[in-house]
């Protein structure tokens, strides 16, 4: 099957320093890719690369074939308006480290916020389907609560149900635990689980590995700014053959 | 005496500290407000001509001008400053200058100038309008009203500005990425996800910019405004009891201030929404976490 997302020869600079190093990339529908390797090594960067979030310095990403951020005549790219970036951004959801909820807003009011206030969707419809969404991420009894109600692994189920409110064609997520108490780990890895099961794409920049052994149809791992090694969980986790990888699997297990 | 045996407890009794000294400062404090009371009711001030000034209709309408003139100078300077600041942090240069340029020019020179100014528009252009399709004498437009609201007003913007800058830039830039992510734009998410939050930054020194306002509209007195200080002025020159009445004005700015000040008490708790701590759902929230870990 056609890849969903694909990346083509990457390149980022933030200043002198070369974050992302001709990264070649690409994700399926329903695969869920975990991105593992050391801090500083560009996971979050190239997450954020595809959701536009930062600027790619050559090389480009494309959603389902359409190029992120530009619009392609011959040879030659043309920036998009915001307007058309904000446009191909619903097509992808996005979990932060900090989950990032509207604090002066409810939970309810979080997670519609886009299906209402963006996509100009019926609001009964998106208020059901938003039950739902907490039903689904074992928080039904919330949706009147502000975000500084809740606990931090709540807050990142939470903003799982607001990215998916919009109906994206693929999840990126970026440490989504790294932020979280050890106890509130699991609640948060358990949505994601069965985010999974259900079919969701979703690449999946983290340091769990218990996790991607278990979940991810693909591991990548990354260092430098470049991806060093890409294969199945067991590939990678138990029989990686570069030292780096080697070295970073000891360390963390 | 040493008593080795253990005290009894419900004998026991907390003596207050007697603080002599606290005493004795607010009885002289006392004193000298009595003092001073004394001085004012024994100094040449009629009295009842401040009772008989208070709530007569040219007051009346004196005060009623200085709300209006406040409340119309803060929504345009509200108005001008949130859309100079979200000018001042926009991609685009132009915009950017024009923001910097407004504030430069408006903060660099005094109100009363500026409303000098604005009042005496007539000397420069004598008509104003769209050549050769409509026009009209300048006199004719720059009553005291507008021109004392185009002082205020646009030189209000240019502080408030600052303020809205102040309060966007508060927030973690994660609110305008996650508002991002979910499909906004810059502009949408600056307005419906940044700006309410940063309301929490900037409402105090609003409030305290609109207190400032209240007395600043006193200034349009000197362009023929008729806000209280004009209006009282104009009974001192006819009766000549310029304290008397300059108390009468006093008191009137003290009212709207107090009223304005508790007015800010509100509005800060609506924009605190979500933080809690300062109202009562966080008490309510913290009554639910507790029966969460107890059940």
């Amino acid at each position: 099957m056609d890849a969903i997302i694909k990346a083509h020869g990457l390149q980022k600079y933030f200043g002198t320093f070369h974050v992302l190093k001709d990264i070649n990339f690409e994700i399926r529908k329903g695969e869920v890719v975990c991105i593992i390797g050391p801090s500083g090594s560009g996971k979050s960067t190239f997450l954020r690369c595809i959701n536009q979030l930062e600027q790619i310095d050559t090389g480009y990403v494309t959603v389902e074939n359409e190029i992120a951020g530009y619009r392609r005549e011959g040879n030659r790219l043309f920036p998009l308006r915001d307007r058309e970036i904000a446009r191909q951004r619903q097509a992808i959801g996005m979990v932060f480290q900090k989950f990032h909820l509207f604090p002066h807003r409810t939970v309810l009011q979080n997670i519609i916020e886009g299906p209402v206030g963006v996509q100009k969707r019926p609001k009964q419809e998106c208020i059901a389907e938003a039950h739902i969404l907490l039903q689904r991420v074992g928080l039904a009894d919330k949706a009147g609560a502000y975000p500084g109600e809740l606990s931090g692994g709540q807050q990142q189920r939470i903003a799982i149900a607001r990215a998916l409110a919009m109906k994206p064609k693929a999840m990126l997520f970026d440490e989504p635990t790294s932020a979280l108490d050890p106890e509130l780990v699991g609640e948060v890895l358990g949505v994601m689980k069965e985010l999974a099961a259900s079919g969701t794409t979703m690449i999946v920049v983290t340091h769990e590995i218990g996790f991607c052994r278990e979940v991810a149809d693909r591991v990548v791992f990354m260092d430098a700014g470049m991806i060093v090694e890409t294969g199945t969980p067991s590939d990678i986790l138990e029989n990686p053959r570069n030292p780096r990888v080697k070295n970073f699997i000891s360390a963390v297990l | 005496m040493t008593n080795s045996a253990p005290l009894d407890v419900k004998a026991l009794v907390i003596v207050p500290h007697r603080k002599i000294g606290t005493k004795i400062m607010a009885a002289v404090c006392i004193v000298l407000l009595l003092l001073l009371a004394r001085a004012f009711w024994k100094g040449d001030i009629a009295w009842e001509y401040v009772g008989q000034n208070l709530f007569t209709r040219t007051v009346m309408a004196g005060v009623g001008n200085t709300i209006i003139m406040t409340f119309c100078a803060m929504i345009m300077g509200i108005a001008l400053g949130v859309l100079a600041a979200i000018m001042r942090m926009s991609d685009n240069p132009v915009l950017r200058s024009i923001s910097v340029g407004y504030i430069w020019l408006f903060r660099g020179t005094p109100a009363l100038l500026q409303l000098l100014l604005w009042f005496n528009l007539a000397l420069i252009f004598p008509t104003i309008g769209i050549p050769g399709l409509w026009s009209i004498r300048t006199v004719d437009v720059m009553t005291p009203f507008v021109a004392a609201l185009l002082g205020l007003g646009i030189q209000q913007g240019a502080y408030t500005a600052e303020v809205v800058r102040a309060g966007l830039l508060s927030i973690d830039k994660g609110q305008m990425e996650a508002a991002q992510s979910i499909g906004m734009t810059k502009l949408r998410a600056t307005l419906k996800i940044v700006l309410p939050q940063a309301m929490r930054v900037i409402v105090p020194p609003i409030g305290n910019e609109t207190i400032g306002m209240v007395k600043l509209t006193s200034l349009a007195s000197v362009i023929q405004y008729s806000e209280v200080l004009k209006n009282v002025e104009d009974i001192y020159y006819v009766n000549s009891r310029v304290i008397e009445l300059l108390i009468v004005a006093a008191i009137w700015y003290m009212i709207v201030v107090t009223v304005l000040s508790i007015a800010q008490i509100y509005i800060e708790r609506h924009f605190s929404k979500g933080w809690g701590r300062r109202d009562a759902s966080a008490q309510q929230t913290a009554n639910q976490a507790l029966v969460g870990e107890v059940s």
